[in-house]
């Protein structure tokens, strides 16, 4: 037999005899597997979905979808355009009783007061010429706008929520124009989130620094008891730590009884400490600090206490040895602290809801506001998957930047 | 600028220095040590005997909680660790990961504010004295467990402090490394002339290396003599014990003549210097494995033993045997041509000299 052979039999038979480890091992992470593509990789892929995919037009009125794109967006509307609208219309109705003020509702996000207008024909007789019959119930029917509308949402596949996200609008050109002044509101909202996580992710690292230090610094007794004080509010719901801040900072709340009593303010100069930006940005440092403390720890305990003794020993100063050797060994835990803090308050939701007032409101609060008001769930789905975009955008720069193998969490 | 004599000997100077950490126990009592200028002293002893705790004091990481310590006639005591000058190699060497090799050599140097030339004409030279010279760009992590000692050894005297510490600094190493390092540390230190105190646990370590070694144990110094004094004249049981291989013999002294003290032990009497026993007391005797002569022509002291137990050991061949009450008493015979053969259960004439045997504390 030639060594060739015999090495492949070998092979054979280590392939063989890893083959049964291999499926015990999968079956053991089958379970959670599982439940990660049931519950994080299906929604996910549902809600990119959503944003840029909607066939609620054109798969009711396929006819009708055909002649708008063929559509030059002149007036009059050709009668064929009128007649596949009506038809496939009062089709959609037989149906389903629903599906014509589904469809209308998504006119009506694009051009308002649709709605009133597209009711009618699923509800009166009408005949031929049909582009007079819809004249005869309303006068709109002859102006380009509502058949824009239409036009805008026949296809099932568009880009206009992600332009809204932005607070653009889509015309049915093709062009794009700015949203009117009430409705921008996306991206400044998108700027104050992120610089509120930026602003979160910079007080927790200031404050968690200390805290961590001494945890993997005092004596076993006292780190515990420290310990403890740290997890204490993982075991508090986090809806009751953030209804504590309220009782703290209202206007008549402890901190401001506390400080007319003190006489350090006169009673009727109470700051407003609740229901803003300010409010946002305390009880979010406070909720998020145990994900900075935490990977914080967890390095610093490992830094022998040999590496800063060996500075000195060498000759620097407390403060140099801190900077030069303590502190880079610290990146790790501190880069993963910063990153955890950083992509959860980029998607925060209950505490800016709860104590944000109008000035203390984020992006996801928006989203919730689309998802539960307006129920328009095409442009909440565009504003969440840009900011998923934008935290794996960010999580790219930092694998460049600092190296996410580097980094250690708890 | 000259120096007195007494500076000299007196290089480093415990007196009467004291360390507690609870305030109940004492992990250094009463410690007074002078270590010479350009000596190589080295603390052996076991875990917790203060060892440790002494060269933390004198770096600068502890203080001592009373007494005075004298570096170069000035009292240090309340100079904080970076401004002593000096060089510390540590257990597991505490090369600062994030920087290269020559960063960490560097280091010191830059925070003396060195030139830039100066500090990589240092390096450089630092580099070819631990012969590592080409690996200025590596990480710690990069380099072998040995490699990372010279390196460390490197950043402790690149500086040119007035006296070198090391912390168990080989304790990381594997047996066959660690030899080699010993001798290469001795060689320095014999060309640089640098005064070095050296903490081991381990006491080939300490025999191989040291001018002087100071055993410690339960925060005393328990002996402070050369490599072969410690050996062949301990002072007490503990270093005999500590220090070597070690035969001990309880008995009771029934007088002390001439130095020379009656030991009364289980099956027999005979001779022992007498080093550190009362007549009337019990005592324990400490001979040498290696100075027990089987079945020999003529001798001060002989007794009939039992093989207990024979272990070859290819250079030498090791014998338990029960004489005098105890069954541990090890006789080590070298391995030589026409040898005969020990059988355990027999009957072996074992002899030694009165010198070689010590009477001690009990």
């Amino acid at each position: 037999m030639s060594l060739a052979m015999d090495r492949e039999a070998l092979t054979a038979r280590l392939v063989k005899a890893e083959r049964r480890g291999k499926i015990r091992a999968f079956l053991l992470v089958a379970p959670l597997l599982a439940f990660v593509v049931l519950s994080f990789v299906i929604p996910i892929v549902n809600l990119v979905t959503q944003a840029f995919y909607g066939d609620l037009v054109s798969s009711t009125m396929p006819k009708i979808t055909v002649e708008l794109a063929k559509w030059n967006g002149k007036m009059p509307a050709p009668e064929s355009l009128c007649e596949a609208f009506v038809t496939e219309y009062k089709a959609a109705k037989a149906k389903d009783p629903a599906l014509p003020t589904r469809i209308a509702t998504l006119v009506n996000r694009e051009f308002s007061g649709s709605l009133s207008k597209m009711r009618p024909v699923a509800n009166n007789e009408l005949s031929a010429p049909y582009c007079d019959a819809l004249a005869e119930l309303n006068e709109e029917w002859t102006k380009p706008e509502i058949w824009n509308a239409l036009k805008l949402v026949s296809p099932s596949v568009s880009p206009r929520f992600f332009i809204q996200s932005v607070d653009y609008r889509l015309n049915a050109d093709g062009s794009i124009r700015h949203e009117n002044e009430e409705n921008s509101i996306h991206l400044a909202l998108f700027g104050r989130t992120l610089m509120v996580a930026a602003a979160v992710t910079l007080f927790c690292a200031l404050l968690g620094f200390p805290i961590g230090f001494l945890l993997a610094h005092l004596p076993t007794r006292a780190s515990n008891l420290l310990m403890i004080i740290v997890l204490l509010p993982f075991w508090t719901s986090l809806l009751v730590r953030t209804t504590a801040w309220i009782a703290l900072l209202q206007q008549n709340g402890v901190i401001n009884d506390t400080l007319v009593a003190l006489g350090l303010i006169s009673d009727d100069q109470r700051p407003v400490m609740m229901y803003n930006m300010f409010a946002t940005l305390v009880a979010m440092t406070h909720v998020l600090l145990p994900f900075m403390i935490l990977p914080l720890y967890s390095v610093m305990t490992g830094i022998k206490p040999n590496f800063v003794r060996a500075a000195r020993s060498l000759g620097a100063t407390p403060l140099t040895a801190f900077w030069r050797v303590y502190f880079p060994l610290t990146i790790p835990g501190l880069s993963a602290g910063c990153l955890l803090v950083f992509i959860l308050a980029i998607g925060y939701y209950i505490t800016p809801a709860l104590v944000g007032g109008q000035s203390g409101q984020l992006i996801s609060n928006i989203i919730a506001f689309h998802m539960q008001k307006t129920l328009n769930w095409p442009l909440a789905s565009a504003i969440g998957t840009l900011l998923l975009a934008g935290v794996l955008l960010l999580y790219w720069l930092y694998n460049r930047l600092v190296g996410v193998d580097k980094m250690k969490f708890a | 600028m000259a120096t007195s004599p007494s500076a000299d000997a007196g290089f480093v100077r415990f007196d009467a220095v004291e360390k507690t950490y609870d305030g109940i126990n004492l992990v250094v009592k009463s410690l007074d040590l002078s270590i010479g200028r350009g000596e190589f002293l080295t603390m052996l002893g076991p875990s917790g005997s203060g060892k440790t705790t002494t060269l933390m004091m004198l770096a600068g990481f502890e203080s001592a909680t009373s007494g005075e310590i004298y570096l170069d006639d000035d009292r240090i005591n309340n100079i904080p660790p970076h401004k002593r000058g000096l060089g510390m190699v540590f257990q597991n060497y505490a090369l600062f990961p994030h920087m290269s090799i020559a960063e960490n050599i560097a280091f010191p140097l830059q925070v003396r504010h060195l030139g830039k030339a100066e500090i990589a004409e240092r390096v450089r030279k630092a580099l070819d004295m631990v012969q590592m010279s080409g690996l200025d760009a590596r990480k710690p992590a990069q380099l072998s467990g040995g490699q990372q000692q010279r390196i460390a050894l490197a950043r402790a005297l690149v500086f040119e402090p007035k006296l070198l510490l090391m912390d168990e600094p080989l304790g990381a190493l594997d047996k066959q490394l660690r030899e080699h390092m010993q001798y290469e540390i001795k060689h320095l230190h014999e060309r640089l002339g640098i005064t070095i105190v050296y903490v081991t646990h381990d006491q080939t370590e300490a025999l191989t290396m040291s001018d002087r070694i100071a055993v410690f144990n339960d925060g005393i110094i328990q002996q402070l003599a050369s490599p072969a004094d410690l050996y062949e004249k301990p002072d007490n049981s503990f270093v005999a014990q500590f220090i070597g291989e070690n035969n001990r013999i309880s008995g009771r002294v029934t007088s002390i003549t001439n130095g020379k003290a009656r030991i009364e032990a289980q099956g027999g009497s005979f001779d022992a210097l007498a080093v550190k026993c009362l007549a009337g007391q019990v005592t324990s005797v400490s001979i040498r494995p290696e100075r027990v002569a089987i079945e020999p022509a003529q001798a001060d002291i002989l007794f009939d033993a039992r093989i207990e137990e024979v272990v070859y050991l290819g250079d030498h061949i090791r014998i338990r045997v029960s004489v005098l009450g105890s069954d541990e008493f090890i006789v080590k015979t070298p391995n030589r041509n026409n040898q005969r053969a020990f059988n355990a259960g027999e009957t072996l004439r074992i002899g030694w000299a009165v010198e070689d045997g010590r009477a001690l504390d009990a």
